[in-house]
């Protein structure tokens, strides 16, 4: 009975990472650069949560005004300190995104102090179905996942714009060459990740309401880890490796003998993973040939 | 950037060693006669620790071209066996030379083991995902030093280090650097430095002109690992408490933004970079306190921001070209330009001369080569910007 509450728990907190990842996961497809500074836009959001809790002390107000806060950061952080950089050397890329993390750690610093804040947005409680216990901001959460993944799923397959994103994705030059607005395109990308770090917001703070400046890296990191497990630039290795993330962790973190060693479980497994398929699960294997 | 040091002049392979050198004499002349304040002396530890990292880090990302995001594990790994050693030594031999040197050489050792164990599975990877598995490494080397068990090598509460003698200490440091950089330019100045930066340049053209690029891969992993490790060791003995939280990927990048703010494939240009973000850092803290040392990151992040936008966004490329520095440099010393513009003369970058020929799609690739070795696709970025 325990083993079942202790995988609804992974799933949803694999329901978050597969939220998170799916942001560096279509990042890097579009724009081929890993966005360091994802995980500190999921601080932004948890700070917006608060500063829209403070001010109208709806949950839902503050959860939509997050949303909107980290869509309009994403874009700017995407304006000023990635598009100059379009076509450089991607290692450069990568720098700028380290610098624009500290900026948004610093920021979050200076405006919020670095004691961490309480940050309730609403008062769940338990439900208890037989002898199983779960969390209702797991249910909530995991709901929130789904509803986000085939959301997104339907609309890559479906709409123009996502298709649309696919093709950039696959051939920048080609697809501009089709009609597709390379940059706007971009632009979404960031968009659409930015609003799903927002949401990712919203459920740790459901599951455990405190935030503070570094909020983001440790979750940043292992989403990034799930992305690249489930394949970097795959929609469905993005949720595939996030959910086996938050189950992995949810597993290790029950049982006290190895619950100290859940991170470096977990960064194992990746190493593991990457040795046996060298480009994730589900990451394409292109074989170039004359 | 590579250029000088593949064919400078004879004097400009010495200019490091010189400039070091003068560095640490000046100090210890200073250190021995007037006294120095112990701020200083640490400051120069931290400064020797830096640089010793940075030139070690800028073998593999800016010869090899690898991105390693975990050479603050390997300089963990240093640190706990280094410290616990010198720690275990201490008793036996007194805290001496000697065990200073002991310590220097199995902390390396172990690292460089390390860099051996992690390099021969993760270099099958290229690109992103050996990034994303030595950052991944450098996680788990923390987590598992910081569960050791108190007896061994102190848990969270940290390993306790003897201290060598605070005045000499930074001496060794810089006679590290020194090694750290006869090691590294000498391996860069050899034919196994020209296999090196031909398999940064272009991997599969390497391959084919028969270099081993499994054993320099591994070769420059291993080295860069040991001297991270002798990095570690000094760590150790500067700090009373060695705490396995410092080695985070935080550490790394600070490591990889000295090297890249160096400018890549420059030894010189790391060490500068190396000293002056360290002594910065050292600075902004000091004179930051309280409420205002957040503000330190907050600078920190903009400049790095602002330089790497300006040294590499292409469309600042006819701006760079003006007024860079070597050019400004050249006219103060009113010296005649030697290669200007000339970045097709280079054998070390010939992937920048505009050609029709796709190399990546001629020759067959199992991973998708990363868009910088495709000079076709980054133009067509180019012009998707305008």
């Amino acid at each position: 009975m325990e083993f079942i509450s202790t995988l609804i728990n992974g799933l949803s907190l694999g329901g978050i990472y597969a939220m998170i990842a799916l942001g560096y996961t279509m990042v890097y497809g579009i724009a081929k650069m890993l966005n360091f500074a994802h995980g500190d836009i999921i601080m932004a959001g948890g700070y917006a949560i608060y500063v829209f809790l403070l001010l109208s002390g709806n949950p839902i107000v503050a959860a939509v005004g997050a949303i909107v806060m980290c869509v309009l950061l994403g874009v700017v952080i995407e304006k000023i300190a990635y598009r100059p950089l379009r076509g450089a050397s991607p290692l450069a890329v990568l720098i700028t995104a380290i610098g624009v993390s500290y900026f948004l750690q610093s920021i979050a610093q200076i405006v919020f102090g670095s004691a961490p804040k309480m940050i309730i947005v609403a008062q769940l409680g338990i439900i208890k179905l037989g002898g199983v216990t779960i969390d209702v901001s797991a249910l909530i959460t995991l709901a929130c996942s789904a509803v986000v993944m085939v959301a997104l799923t339907c609309f890559v397959k479906y709409t123009k714009v996502g298709r649309a994103t696919v093709a950039v994705s696959e051939d920048k030059g080609a697809a501009q060459l089709m009609g597709v607005n390379v940059n706007n395109i971009i632009t979404l990308t960031f968009a659409i990740g930015s609003a799903l770090a927002a949401l990712a917001a919203l459920c740790y703070l459901l599951k455990a309401p405190s935030m503070y400046s570094t909020f983001g890296s440790l979750p940043g990191i292992k989403a990034f880890t799930a992305a690249v497990i489930g394949g970097i630039g795959s929609i469905p290795g993005a949720m595939l490796g996030g959910i086996m993330m938050g189950v992995v962790e949810s597993i290790c973190n029950s049982v006290p003998v190895i619950a100290p060693y859940t991170d470096a479980i977990e960064f194992s497994l990746l190493i593991i993973i990457l040795l046996v398929k060298p480009t994730g699960f589900l990451g394409k294997k292109r074989r170039e040939k004359v | 950037m590579g250029k000088n040091l593949l064919a400078g002049f004879k004097w400009k392979h010495y200019v490091n060693y010189a400039g070091v050198g003068i560095f640490a004499l000046v100090f210890t002349i200073m250190s021995l006669t007037t006294g120095l304040p112990s701020s200083t002396l640490y400051l120069l530890e931290k400064i020797a620790i830096s640089v010793i990292l940075a030139v070690s880090l800028s073998l593999v990302v800016g010869f090899l071209g690898e991105l390693s995001l975990g050479h603050a594990g390997f300089m963990c790994i240093g640190a706990y066996i280094g410290g616990k050693l010198s720690a275990v030594l201490e008793g036996v031999l007194g805290n001496g030379v000697l065990t200073l040197i002991l310590a220097i050489i199995v902390g390396g050792a172990c690292a460089a083991i390390f860099g051996i164990v992690i390099g021969l599975p993760a270099l099958r990877l290229k690109g992103d995902y050996l990034a994303i598995v030595t950052l991944a490494f450098g996680e788990i080397v923390k987590t598992i030093f910081r569960n050791t068990s108190n007896e061994s090598f102190g848990g969270t509460l940290g390993l306790p280090t003897p201290r060598y003698d605070k005045k000499t200490l930074f001496i060794f440091a810089f006679l590290m650097v020194l090694a750290c950089l006869a090691v590294t330019q000498n391996i860069i100045r050899s034919k196994h430095g020209r296999a090196i930066t031909s398999i940064r340049d272009n991997e599969i053209a390497a391959r084919a002109m028969g270099i081993n690029v499994t054993k320099y891969k591994l070769m420059v992993f291993t080295v860069a690992a040991f001297f991270a490790g002798i990095a570690g060791v000094f760590y150790s003995y500067s700090q009373f408490n060695v705490q396995s939280d410092k080695f985070g990927y935080n550490y790394s990048i600070e490591i990889l933004v000295m090297v890249v703010l160096g400018g890549m494939g420059s030894v010189n240009g790391s060490i500068l970079a190396a000293t002056l973000i360290t002594y910065l850092n050292t600075k902004l803290a000091t004179m930051l306190t309280g409420e205002m040392a957040v503000l330190q990151n907050l600078i920190y992040s903009l400049i790095l921001v602002l330089i790497v936008i300006y040294n590499n966004a292409p469309g600042l490329k006819g701006f760079r070209e003006k007024y860079n520095f070597g050019i400004l440099m050249n006219k103060i010393i009113k010296k005649k330009p030697e290669h200007e513009h000339h970045e097709g003369d280079d054998s070390a970058q010939w992937h920048r001369i505009p050609t029709k020929i796709k190399m990546d799609e001629i020759i067959s690739t199992d991973i998708v080569v990363k868009d910088y070795t495709k000079p076709d696709r980054a133009n067509k970025g180019d012009k998707g910007d305008e």
